[in-house]
């Protein structure tokens, strides 16, 4: 017993001598791991043009409901994104959002991404709901190029339904 | 005339030494939460205020915390339940904090000689309010009264874990006073007298931890029990009684037990070091004192024992301070049923022995033999390590032996 009591007292006295592992917070911050999901981001292509399309499988994979998609048709002669339509409203909802990653399986264009960030934190719930501008990234980091599939704008077939008839 | 001064005097006397012990309580606080830390591999709490340093440093980080601690509780919303037993439970708190406090007065917390003398012809000495006769029999009774405050803090607050933990308070301290009563003994045995300044003075040569030291052992572990903390500290056991005593308590009313706590705790220590320590004295502090008082006089030379002492004092109990949050950061609480044969099977028995090892001792060897000090000392060693040796918990045999299994087919 006596020996039981003397390994534990010097356990935790040679703890005394070492470096905490915990950091001072808001001075230190702890790198998160490649695959930490955080905030989101929507992502350009290496021209500029945003990469998201307006499909809205994000806002139908997403389980809590968080994202909003209002799509709209893209000028022809100024698009926002290759393809036929554009996201003109996307919004998330940091406090729906459980980070899951699902819209980021779902995009079709790898357009949204769950980044690093997580200081997510707000005064109010309106400032919960984070839209495009807040989202989308600036227009020198695009990157990538645009997948054939998308580069058939100006060749649109009239709609399907119609060629029979 | 003479008389109302003395009322003043004692009055301005008391009030310090009640704010010394607060403010001692205060900074033990912040001393516990950093060094648990550092046990725990934390940081701890550094950041209410600190003094800054070229280059980013900071000196004393959070030491402020104890104060930021206080407003926050003074601002916390002040509940009664409303079955409680109203009156029993706003004074309950009181009936904890007042003991914590005045057992200060009987502990000689240095020597500082005043000049003065109380009506008796006794010198007043600044740091030693009460040289009553039987001071180690106040400062036991006053240590054992304490226990009121949590035991009617259970009862009136009208809930079962607060009920459940005064009981269990009660019955432990009520169990470990014996242990502590004789452990305290022996030393009263070794000086021949109750004066806890002339069981400092009659240390001078030796310190009683020699001699008494299976009485030190019992004594720190009766005294960690009598102040109902870890490993000990079933009373407010978390993981079965929310908070015990104190469950319904919030606000100043919670802060007034904490701080009796730590208080009690502060003065154990303190006791500790005046019975078994050497109290204020360490050796160089008289010598230092006499050449002060033969350059400069005897009020600097006064003065100067007085704040060495007082230093010695507080550095004595701040080593013994630090084992207690050591103690606190390593062990586990301990079971009820073995909490109760510690303290009745093991720790009364061992104290018996004491007291009979120092009566056996004191009748063959003549005060002050350095020689069978030692010897007792070191019979001490040797029961304790034969106590925790026989008295280990049997580690249980295998329950299930293994048999070939005897195939029926």
């Amino acid at each position: 017993m006596l020996g039981a009591l003397i390994k534990g007292l010097s356990t935790t006295f040679k703890y005394l001598f070492k470096k905490p592992v915990t950091v001072e917070y808001p001075e230190v911050k702890r790198p998160v791991r490649e695959r930490f999901r955080g905030r989101h981001q929507l992502r350009r292509f290496g021209n500029g043009m945003e990469r998201c399309i307006g499909c809205s499988l994000c806002a139908a994979a997403c389980p809590s409901d968080a994202i909003l998609v209002v799509p709209a048709e893209n000028n022809p002669a100024a698009p926002n994104s290759p393809g036929e339509r554009y996201a003109a409203r996307y919004e998330i909802n940091m406090l729906r959002c459980i980070f899951c990653g699902y819209c980021e399986d779902a995009c079709p264009t790898n357009a949204i991404v769950l980044e690093h960030q997580y200081e997510l934190a707000f005064y109010d719930r309106k400032a919960s709901i984070y839209d495009k501008s807040m989202l989308l990234v600036p227009v020198e980091q695009g990157h990538g190029d645009i997948p054939p599939v998308l580069q058939q704008l100006n060749r649109r077939p009239s709609p399907p339904a119609q060629i029979d008839l | 005339m003479d008389f109302w001064i003395d009322i003043l005097i004692l009055l301005v006397r008391c009030l310090v030494l009640a704010l010394a012990a607060t403010t001692l309580f205060a900074y033990f606080t912040l001393f516990e939460r950093r060094l648990l830390a550092k046990f725990q591999h934390r940081v701890g709490p550094n950041r209410a205020g600190y003094i800054p340093l070229p280059g980013g440093k900071k000196l004393f980080g959070g030491f402020l915390q104890p104060a930021a601690d206080a407003v926050k509780l003074f601002f916390k919303e002040d509940v009664v339940p409303a079955l409680a037993d109203r009156w029993v439970y706003l004074m309950a708190p009181g009936f904890a904090v007042i003991p914590a406090l005045i057992i200060w007065v009987a502990i000689p917390l240095g020597d500082w000689p005043s000049g003065l003398t109380f009506s008796d012809g006794t010198a007043v000495n600044w740091l030693h309010y009460a040289p009553i006769d039987v001071g180690v029999l106040y400062l036991l009774a006053v240590t054992s009264i304490g226990v009121y405050g949590i035991a009617i803090a259970g009862w009136a607050s009208n809930n079962k874990y607060s009920m459940l933990g005064g009981v269990r308070a009660s019955a432990q301290v009520i169990s470990y006073e014996l242990a502590l009563g004789l452990s305290i003994l022996g030393v009263v045995m070794q000086s021949g007298s109750l004066r806890t300044e002339e069981i400092v003075n009659a240390q001078l040569g030796m310190w009683n931890i020699v001699p008494q030291f299976l009485g030190f052992i019992i004594f720190l572990v009766a005294s960690t029990a009598e102040v109902v903390r870890s490993p000990f500290d079933l009373v407010e056991a978390e993981q079965e009684l929310v908070g015990g005593y104190n469950t319904e308590y919030g606000s100043m009313k919670f802060a007034l037990f904490f701080m009796s706590e730590y208080i009690k705790l502060i003065a154990m220590n303190a006791i500790a070091v005046t019975l078994f320590l050497g109290g204020g004295y360490l050796p160089g502090i008289k010598e230092a004192s006499i050449a002060v008082t033969a350059s400069y006089g005897a009020t600097a030379g006064n003065a100067v024992l007085g704040l060495l002492t007082l230093g010695a004092f507080l550095l004595k109990t701040t080593a013994l301070s630090f084992l207690s949050v050591w103690i606190r950061a390593s062990l586990p609480r301990v079971r009820y049923d073995q909490l109760m044969n510690l303290g009745w099977v093991i720790l009364m028995p061992l104290a018996l022995l004491n007291v009979i090892i120092t009566a056996v001792f004191g009748v063959l060897f003549p005060v002050g033999d350095g020689m069978a000090a030692w010897m007792m000392g070191g019979i001490g060693v040797i029961v304790i390590v034969l106590t925790t040796v026989l008295a280990a918990p049997k580690r249980a045999k295998r329950g299930v032996t293994l048999v070939r299994s005897q195939a029926s087919n």
